[in-house]
């Protein structure tokens, strides 16, 4: 059900072609850049500038590996040995294994006394400029040339000479700082911006030790998806703003979960220590953002730690237990005529806080109930034209996306709707008066944060950001995707899933959901699309659904 | 494989086990009256001290020690809040500002926290520092009243640290 | 009537003369004693240990204007402890049996100090004699209230709904029960020779015959040194028996198994705190009293010591003159201590063997009392009984 495999390869056949890695025979497709073919074999090969989204200009060295070709006979074809393969002349002089291409017969090595003796010298050289600054750099425990001198290095130095001295702290970007003394010339960065970001701005200037990574004068390193340098850089020399010195890699546990910005869905790292989420880092996935994701959404966490995060339930603003608030919030709502109440969701809630929200509409009788769109300019790239994570997902749950909202606005306003029920929204954005709001009798709000409709609340139930919580999102290809939880909600502050479930429950709707593997096993058995998954068969990657009726997609 | 502890064989004396117990009592009663006459080798602790004779590698208190140029030198890299077995030490990081004088070394601890009620004195902080930062030094009566006073902030490290010449000091030769 | 002459009456005086000597007993002698010996226990494990012990709470003369405070030895202890387990919070735990939980510690405390009731600790005072009830049936008392003891620690056990101290108790009442006979038995040979159940008769016959234990250190009374030797052999036996069932029966290491700290934290006594607790320890160190005065009445001679007069037969009141009296008070007042000083030195002898000692196995104790203490306590009273029908 689930894959890591690459996107669909078009239709066309690619032929394979037979190649040795380290004494074994092995088909690829032609194409294939020979560090892949050893990397799918099994051959971990050292690389530095080599990244498998962009090009291989093969400048670091780091990747040498001993090749041999077949030997061809007389009538230039290779000669076959005993076991029907081409014998292979093997080369003396190593060669880069990013930036060749697999041959028919071709044969490499990984190992073996050449190929160390060689990644032994290029590690030394490496770090012959290299700046003893480990101790301050951010990048230490995830740092390929502390991992590779471990690995593969002398592991002591025989460089007696002045090490060159080059600019260190160089503020290159809104968000990023550049230590040159780090940098080890690898290049990705330059790739990056010109290939995936299309903003050419940095570049290299003098020569041999001298080399200098800077940006073009006049530019700076200030595109949205800069920040993906920082991840891509091998060593420590561009380092982000907003992690740096923040926190040593090595505490930080990751979640995998997603990113909640946009309708994309972009696939991300949490990076957390002790109840703190200190960096947000793409995760690779092939199906949705690859290697990427913006900088504005990856820097978009740090209102989960705002010292204003709703803590406490409260009733009439005064603090109150979950017990009260729950049972004052349902009795509040059960005094109403259902055609008199109307419910807010939002498309940014998971699809299984959807679900218990429209269970709780079809309990309470509530016929008025919608979510706020959000349409934004998309860049193109990763960021669509939706503001919502999860518009398919209430679509596919049948929430309607917009269309009720200025009818329920202008109920509030007339009267006519007396209780208002509003989930992770602010109602004013909705078309609601900040007045109507203070007018209605009963008015519920689930949020994390105040904001213009929280002080109007007759009860407010504090609930979990997007690092606090589990559950599903479908974004806007139809994939369905897990958000899993790093860190735990501040104060009394609950899951989502669980304040509906109570809410529910206190208006006398139907139970027996206690784990958010039952609510979407109930939604499971509910959605025709969404058949036969369950929370652990979503996976890391996600799982594109079929949204039109038709029968699920089998995936590769 | 089962085995069988083979119990020893016994005569009747060693059976009748009061010659042993005579025997245990006179031994006992030997050290009671070596012990009433004084001879004990307990320490009276606060009035006798054994500070004098504290090994050069006695592992006190741990400590954070500035260079004799003034600059302390912990650089906040976290490596002893990592190898701390009980968790002892938190450290919070900051950046030096560039009009600070060392404002190259770009990196320092905003508060560095020892939780002397955690501490085990194990020396793997003075061991695992690449900056030769912290040092256990030889106060070994930690006390306090509360827990707040047991925990030792950056003004108390550096003031039970003092200073350490003469040991490495790359920062010195960098531009 | 005058006020004189009414105390004076028999029974009147009886009452008052009791009245009197149970108030000694209990704050004059078990309570210091008790005390004293938790200090010796301390002092003495420490001596033994080569360490040093409490030594710092004594006098706190710099509060009241001295300059220094003297330690005495940590004598102070003696008071601190008691304080300090006066002053502690009661913690009781919820799920106790509330009522035999309170009611356990008391009833720990209780035997030991009645029997103290029947055993003469002095010959007699200004006239009285120093004993407080002077029973025929003494020994059968002793042994009748002393084995009231296992029902404070049983209780305390089962009433503490606890595990470690059920365990504890289960193990104290096993073991009291199966040392009771050994220890009734061993003193049966006592009776045979000195033809009484009457402690303080049993005192006076040896003061008259010697010692039971060493039945030939004195001289006078009607038995020949072959016939006193003959006696012995069966007595050293009766006392091996007595003194060993006598720990058991205490709780004292090496047979302290209901409370074996290693194994069951506290034994019976877990669950408990502050006074209950104490009353707990005071309760073992009254046995461990009571326990020593039998010992020395049945076998030390009691409060006798060879060529000390007892203090008996002279009478303050009747006498004006003081030659005549004053006999009377000096050796009725050196026969009270040196019951007590016997006493004490039993207890150090308690002390000693505990520090000494290590705690028996469960399955050894069992052994130790129903196949061996028994069979031997039983063969000996035929011994003596043999020995007498050949003096006779
Ligand atoms: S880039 Fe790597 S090797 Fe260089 S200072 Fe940073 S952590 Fe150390
Ligand atoms: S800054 Fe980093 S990514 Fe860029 S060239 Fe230098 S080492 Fe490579
Ligand atoms: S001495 Fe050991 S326990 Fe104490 S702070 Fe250092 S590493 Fe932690
Ligand atoms: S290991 Fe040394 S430099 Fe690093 S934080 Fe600790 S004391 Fe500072
Ligand atoms: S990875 Fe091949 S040259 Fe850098």
């Amino acid at each position: 059900m689930t894959t890591t495999a690459t996107p669909a390869q078009p239709k066309t056949e690619v032929p394979l072609l037979n190649v040795q890695v380290d004494g074994e025979w092995r088909q690829f497709p032609k194409g294939t850049r020979l560090i892949e073919a050893c990397i799918k074999s099994g051959q971990y090969v050292p690389h530095y500038c080599y990244h498998p989204k962009l090009s291989s200009p093969g400048n670091c060295r780091m990747c040498l590996v001993q090749l041999g070709m077949p030997k061809l006979g007389a009538d230039r074809k290779p000669e076959l040995g005993e076991d029907g393969r081409p014998i292979l002349n093997w080369s003396p002089r190593p060669a880069i294994s990013c930036a060749t291409e697999i041959s028919e017969g071709m044969g490499v090595r990984t190992s073996g006394p050449l190929v160390e003796e060689c990644r032994n010298g290029v590690m030394e050289f490496l770090l012959i400029n290299h700046p003893l600054d480990c101790p301050i750099c951010d990048q230490a425990g995830e740092c390929r040339l502390q991992e590779f001198s471990v690995e593969y290095g002398k592991g002591e130095s025989r460089f007696l000479e002045e090490k060159v001295k080059k600019p260190k702290r160089v503020d290159i970007g809104e968000r990023i700082v550049l230590d040159d003394e780090r940098c080890i010339m690898c290049s990705r960065c330059i790739r990056f911006m010109q290939e995936v970001a299309h903003d050419d701005v940095l570049g290299f200037v003098n020569r041999g030790s001298h080399t200098t990574l800077t940006v073009y004068p006049g530019k700076r390193l200030d595109n949205n998806y800069s920040l993906n340098t920082v991840d891509i850089c091998p060593v420590g020399a561009l380092t982000s703003k907003d992690f740096r010195f923040r926190m040593r890699v090595w505490f930080l546990k990751e979640t995998k979960s997603i990113d909640v910005n946009c309708g994309t869905g972009s696939n991300i790292l949490i990076s957390s220590r002790e109840g703190i989420v200190h960096r947000i880092t793409p995760r690779e996935n092939d199906f949705v953002n690859s290697c990427w994701m913006p900088d504005s959404h990856r820097l978009n966490f740090h209102y989960l730690h705002d010292e204003d995060r709703l803590k406490t339930p409260l009733v009439k603003s005064a603090p109150a237990t979950w017990t009260d608030a729950i049972s004052t919030a349902a009795a509040q709502l059960k005094s109403h005529e259902p055609a008199r109440i109307a419910m807010i969701a939002s498309a940014r809630m998971t699809n299984e806080e959807l679900f218990l929200a429209r269970r709780l509409a079809t309990a309470l009788g509530i016929e008025q109930f919608d979510v706020l769109p959000r349409p934004q300019e998309g860049d193109g790239f990763l960021i669509s034209n939706d503001g919502n994570p999860n518009t398919t997902g209430a679509k596919l749950l049948g929430l309607h996306c917009g269309g009720r909202l200025s009818a329920i606005a202008a109920g509030v306003a007339s009267g006519a709707i007396r209780g208002l029920l509003v989930l992770g929204e602010d109602a004013t954005q909705c078309g609601i008066a900040e007045g109507d709001l203070a007018n209605l009798e009963t008015l519920v709000v689930v949020d994390i944060l105040p904001n213009k409709t929280t002080p109007h609340a007759t009860v407010l139930l504090p609930a979990s950001g997007f690092a606090e919580k589990r559950g599903s999102m479908i974004n806007l290809a139809g994939r369905i995707q897990r958000l899993n939880r790093a860190i735990s909600a501040p104060g009394l502050a609950r899951d989502d899933w669980e304040i509906l479930r109570d809410l529910i429950v206190a208006v006398g709707g139907p139970n027996g959901v206690y784990s958010i593997e039952e609510v979407f096993r109930a939604m499971a058995a509910e959605t025709p699309a969404l058949t036969g998954l369950s929370m652990a068969g979503i996976g890391d990657l996600g799982v594109e659904l079929a949204l039109d009726g038709a029968p699920r997609r089998a995936e590769i | 494989m089962a085995f069988v502890v083979q119990r020893p064989k016994l005569n009747l004396a060693e059976k009748l086990y009061l010659p042993a117990v005579l025997g245990g009592l006179l031994l006992t009663i030997r050290h009671f009256f070596k012990g009433a006459a004084g001879r004990n080798v307990t320490m009276q602790y606060p009035e006798v001290k054994w500070d004098d004779h504290l090994p050069e590698w006695y592992r006190g208190a741990p400590t954070l020690v500035a260079d004799e140029w003034g600059r302390e030198r912990c650089v906040s890299c976290q490596l002893c809040e990592f190898i701390c077995p009980p968790r002892a030490i938190t450290i919070t990081p900051e950046e030096i500002p560039n009009s600070d004088p060392w404002a190259k070394v770009e990196k320092r601890p905003k508060e560095f926290e020892i939780d002397m009620i955690r501490c085990i004195y194990c020396g793997l902080c003075e061991e695992v520092c690449p900056e030769q930062a912290i040092y256990l030094r030889k106060d070994y009566s930690i006390t306090g009243y509360t827990r707040a006073e047991m925990k030792h902030d950056k003004a108390k490290l550096y003031e039970l640290g003092g200073v350490k010449a003469g040991v490495v000091n790359k920062w010195n030769e960098k531009k | 009537m005058d006020i004189s002459s009414f105390l004076f009456q028999p029974s009147v005086f009886l009452i008052w003369t009791s009245l009197v000597k149970t108030l000694f007993i209990l704050f004059g002698a078990i309570l210091p004693l008790v005390s004293l010996a938790v200090f010796a226990e301390r002092k003495v494990s420490a001596f033994i240990q080569d360490r040093v012990g409490p030594n710092r709470v004594g006098a706190p003369t710099s509060l009241v204007g001295f300059k220094k405070d003297y330690s005495l030895w940590g004598l102070g202890q003696m008071v601190a402890d008691p304080i300090k387990l006066l002053l502690k919070e009661n913690f009781i735990p919820k799920s106790v049996n509330k009522f035999y939980y309170y009611i356990a510690p008391k009833l720990t405390m209780i035997p030991p100090l009645l029997v103290l009731a029947v055993i003469p600790f002095g010959s007699s005072f200004l006239g009285v004699p120093m004993v407080i009830a002077n029973v025929d049936i003494g020994i059968l008392f002793v042994f009748a209230v002393s084995s009231l003891g296992v029902y404070g620690i049983v209780l305390a056990g089962w009433a503490s709904n606890s595990k470690y101290p059920f365990l504890g108790g289960i193990r104290s009442s096993s073991q009291m029960i199966s040392y009771e006979l050994a220890l009734g038995l061993s003193v049966v040979p006592i009776f045979l020779i000195c033809g009484t159940l009457n402690l303080s008769q049993i005192v006076d016959w040896q003061v008259k015959n010697g010692w039971l234990i060493a039945p030939f250190a004195v001289g006078g009374g009607s038995l020949s040194l072959v016939q006193r030797v003959l006696l012995w052999i069966p007595m050293v036996i009766s006392f091996v028996i007595f003194l060993v069932s006598m720990f058991a029966e205490t709780n004292r290491t090496p047979f302290d198994l209901p409370e074996a700290e290693q194994e069951l934290i506290g034994g019976y006594h877990t669950e408990y705190s502050s006074m209950g607790f104490a009353l707990f320890f005071l309760g073992e160190y009254a046995a461990m009293i009571a326990g020593s005065g039998v010992i020395v009445t049945l076998f030390f001679g009691g409060w006798s010591l060879p060529f000390i007069p007892d203090g008996s037969s002279h009478w303050l009141f009747g006498l004006t003159n003081i030659p005549d009296w004053l006999p009377g008070v000096v050796w009725g007042f050196v026969n009270i201590n040196v019951f007590f000083a016997k006493v004490s030195l039993f207890i150090f002898f308690f002390i000693w063997v505990r520090w000494t000692v290590p705690r028996f196995r469960y399955d050894q104790l069992m052994k130790l009392g129903w196949i061996y203490f028994f069979e031997i306590a039983l063969a000996n009273i035929f011994l003596a009984a043999l020995v007498l029908v050949y003096i006779k």
